[in-house]
């Protein structure tokens, strides 16, 4: 059981979000999953300000997310659903 | 922050738009990652699919496909007094003689961390040479690359062993008996390389290849635009983790890459050997490859013990159950085969959620 613990917090492959609280240089603090945290910038292209939302893998940012990316995201699930209800309803027709 | 992605609702439609696309044949659905493994098993995805699709890992766990020569390499290095650090997740790994578990019972310094930089941290606070196991793939080995050009201790080294997926989609795809007709690429792994290393594959092999996220959603939008590739003859390399991948991956972490690195043949455990699969240092950062430096040779180790059928589980030819040794002879306590092992390593997660994950 404490093995599987170990791992789960530990997961190679993962990236999880967080919230940038703080920047300093090429370091920012972030907080993942309510655990602050302190993450290396240099893999990322883009500056970071406070407020914005990072993918965090093993103590790097890998890529900059917006809630506003998110949120278009939802709505591309909404228009491949649409668009296919449209093309049902046109071959029905 | 408040993503709707496990929403019922928007479930549903995703389903049922799958089930009006999908071909009346089976289906074969590879994906290659090992998260996307759980979030499957975890939601009962397939549960909620119709049967003909097939959906299985391939080689989506460095755990599982890293070679026994190189743990074999490590355990050396750790004999002769070096700090070996590494992710959790390998230090069950069975070597040819034993794991680095075992080694560390019997007073070797082993010690697991969570990222490179601790590795480089403990080398600092040493006189001792300190050795990184680099396993992993395209997301984990920017920060090697980072922590290199960042001028580390001169007693801080790395053991290469890092891979790269779409040479290993590749491999899949040439084997005979391998009827893929579609794949989902990692999510994370893109968010470094991005959709493009995707386009030659999908065209030369006609074959949807999409992107997925981690988040039900995610992963039944994947599967949708698959069907949707399939039932319109169009083949290609799509993004459908937009959130989280940019077309052309991220440039930062991709130039750190070629910077430190380069690519080499590399051996996949339940594999063999794929060809410019792997990443070791290039001549400029040599002087960090723990290889060199403590003069050892990898040396072939002993892949699957008898009767394991990891090579056809990691190469999607097989499922876990069709193992006889599945939940007999190997458990994740006592785990017989490498893909037993990983926390995400297929023949693991069956086994947790109950032999065949159809929840
Ligand atoms: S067990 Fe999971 S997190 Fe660990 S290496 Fe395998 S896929 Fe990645
Ligand atoms: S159940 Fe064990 S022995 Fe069988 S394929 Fe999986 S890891 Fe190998």
């Amino acid at each position: 059981m404490k093995q599987e613990r170990e791992v789960i917090l530990n997961p190679m492959c993962l990236a999880i979000p967080g919230e940038v609280l703080a920047v300093e240089d090429e370091r920012a603090t972030v907080d993942v999953g309510g655990v602050e945290q302190e993450v290396r910038l240099d893999t990322l292209s883009e500056d970071v300000a406070e407020g914005d939302y990072l993918l965090v893998h093993t103590g790097f940012a890998i890529q900059k997310l917006s809630p506003e990316e998110a949120q278009e995201t939802l709505s591309l699930f909404d228009e491949l659903i649409e668009t296919n209800k449209q093309l049902e309803e046109e071959r029905e027709v | 922050m408040k993503f709707k992605f496990k929403d019922r609702e928007r479930a549903d439609e995703l389903v049922q738009l799958i089930n009006r696309r999908v071909p009346d044949r089976r289906i074969k659905i590879v994906h290659v990652c090992g998260t996307h493994e759980v979030a499957i098993t975890e939601n009962g995805l397939r549960s909620l699919l119709p049967d003909r699709i097939d959906i299985r890992e391939g080689p989506g766990c460095p755990v599982c496909v890293t070679p026994t020569s190189d743990l074999d390499a490590a355990l050396k290095l750790a004999e002769r007094g070096a700090i070996i650090t590494a992710f959790g997740d390998m230090m069950n790994v069975p070597g040819t003689a034993k794991s680095l578990n075992e080694l560390k019972s019997e007073g070797a310094d082993v010690r697991l961390v969570y990222s490179v930089s601790e590795g480089a941290k403990i080398a600092e606070n040493t006189e001792k040479q300190v050795v990184f196991l680099g396993v992993g793939f395209e997301t984990t080995t920017p920060m090697t690359a980072a922590i290199l050009k960042d001028d580390p201790p001169e007693n801080f080294s790395i053991l290469p062993s890092n891979k790269l997926i779409p040479p290993a989609m590749k491999s899949l795809l040439e084997l005979p008996d391998n009827d893929i007709d579609g794949f989902i690429a990692p999510g994370h792994v893109s968010t470094i390389i991005g959709v493009r290393p995707y386009e030659s594959l999908a065209e030369e092999y006609g074959v949807p290849i999409v992107v997925g996220g981690f988040e039900p959603l995610d992963i039944l939008y994947a599967l949708a635009l698959i069907m949707n590739q399939i039932s319109n003859s169009d083949p290609k390399a799509e993004n459908g983790y937009n959130r989280a991948v940019d077309y052309e991956g991220n440039p930062k972490s991709k130039k750190l890459i070629k910077e430190v690195f380069k690519e080499t043949d590399a051996t996949w455990r339940g594999i063999g050997t794929i060809p410019n699969s792997g990443l070791t240092l290039n001549r400029n950062y040599e002087e960090w490859n723990a290889l060199n430096r403590f003069e050892v040779e990898p040396e072939e180790g002993i892949e699957e013990p008898p009767n394991c059928l990891c090579p056809q589980v990691i190469t999607a030819r097989a499922t876990p159950g069709e193992c006889e040794l599945f939940k007999e002879k190997c458990t994740p306590s006592s785990p017989y085969g490498p893909c037993m092992v990983g926390e995400e390593a297929m023949c693991n997660i069956w086994y947790r959620y109950g032999g065949r994950p159809k929840l």
